[in-house]
Formats: structure tokens, sequence, C-alpha cells
């Protein structure tokens, strides 16, 4: 039964990210511990697994329009290392509630520039050209 | 220093991976149009290039240390990915201002319910 949870919070999550350009772990981690009943950190290193395939798709359609350059975005991925290291060594190593408090952080400050972004952009009819 | 850039980003956006178990597209997107100029579309499109790495780096870093549900990663990730193509296709037809707003609020709450447990 977690299963079918699982397949359509995968699914409903994406729908969100892609209607909103938000990344997919920002409705991942969530949905793994209020409905599947996941810590936060294993919430949030699942999170990292199911958001791969959704980026690799991403990239592959993204190309088409010509949006990705894809040598930046490969040399930023592989100098990533050290902070990626440094991220999963320290969310080893402080308390779930540290954990908790950090991703309340970043909720907000994505709902701020959801904000942000909504109060600049033109209302949808008008937002033709682009 | 283009390079010692691009490490930095990659560095912070590696470090909100590991931490916070998200690509760091929060992270990437505003600092490429910052310092490389980029447009919106451009940043977010290779983010996600980006994003295949360090989440491919950061879910084997976790299951290192055995906190990945290899089941649930992928029953969720693989529906994503149809998922997504339909929220990018409804973008176009929905106030994408009003839900981007209501999602907003959405957020806040879930973050003040991680805060007042």
């Amino acid at each position: 039964m977690s299963e079918v949870l699982a397949v359509i919070l995968g699914f409903a999550g994406g729908v969100i990210a892609g209607m909103l350009g938000v990344g997919g772990g920002i409705v991942f981690v969530p949905a793994l511990t209020i409905f599947l009943g996941s810590s936060q950190l294993e919430a949030e290193s699942t999170s990292l697994l199911a958001i791969v395939p959704v980026a690799i798709a991403g990239v592959i359609r993204q190309r088409r329009y010509g949006n990705v350059r894809m040598a930046d975005g490969l040399l930023i991925g592989a100098l990533s290392i050290p902070g990626v290291v440094a991220g999963v060594l320290i969310s080893n190593a402080v308390s779930q509630r540290t954990l908790e408090v950090g991703f309340a952080g970043l909720l907000i400050v994505v709902a701020a520039q959801l904000v942000i972004r909504a109060m600049r952009s033109p209302p949808a009819e008008a937002a033709e050209s682009g | 220093m283009r390079l010692a850039k691009l490490a930095a980003i990659g560095i912070a956006a590696g470090a909100f991976s590991g931490l916070f178990g998200v690509g760091g597209g929060t992270v990437i997107v505003p600092l490429l149009i910052f310092w490389f100029a980029y447009g919106e579309r451009e940043a977010t499109g290779t983010s996600l290039a980006a994003i295949i790495l360090i989440g491919a780096m950061a879910a084997f870093g976790q299951a290192l240390h055995g906190n990945v549900d290899y089941l649930d990663g992928l029953l969720i990730g693989i529906p994503a990915i149809g998922g997504v193509l339909a929220g990018t296709t409804l973008q176009q037809r929905v106030p994408e201002r009003s839900i981007s707003l209501l999602f907003a609020a959405l957020l806040v709450i879930v973050a003040i319910q991680l805060l007042v447990p």
C-alpha cells in the first residue's frame, strides 16, 4: 500500500515541481516524512535518489530548447564534491531536530523566492512572449 | 576566476544537497544569473545538469550511511518524471501566479509544523 502511495506522491510532486519550476527535493522530503513516515534524515537521503531521474529527464528536455550549458553544469557538479561530502557528514552528525529546523529554514527561503517571482512576473494572460 | 566561481557554486550546492536532500537549484540558479548573467531558463536548464551529478553523489554518500530507501526513491523518482512533464505542460494553462503563492503558503505551513512539533 505504501508503494502505491509513493508512486502517487512521486507523480504529484513532479507535477508541482514542473508547474512551479521548483526542484523535486523540496516536495519529496516533506512528502516522505508526512505521508510515508520517514525520519528527516531518511527522507532527505531517499529524496536525493528520487531527484536524479527527474534531473536526467529535465536535461534531455531542456537541451532541445538550448537551455543547457552542459560544460558549466557538469563542472559545477564535479566541483561540488567537497560540499557534498561536508553536507553528508554534517547531516549524519547533527541531531534530527537540527536537521528539521534547517529544512524549515530552507522551505521559508524557497517560499520567499516563489513569492518574489510571482510578484515580478506579469499575470498569466499577458505572459505569451518568451 | 570563472572556475573558482563555478567551484563556489558547486560546493555551496553540494553542501545544501547533502544537508537538506535537495538538488541545490535554490543556490545554483540565482548564482548563475548573478555571476554569469545567465537567463532564467538557461540557469534552470544548466542547474539540472549539475543536479544529476550532485544528487547521485549525495545519494551515494547517504547510502554509505545506510539512510537511503532505494525502493521508495525509485517509486517516487520515476513517476515524478511523468509528473514534471505534465506540470510543465500545465504551466502554460494555469494561473501560475496564484498557484505559486498557494504553494509558498503551503511550504510555510510545513515549515511551521517542523519548527513547532
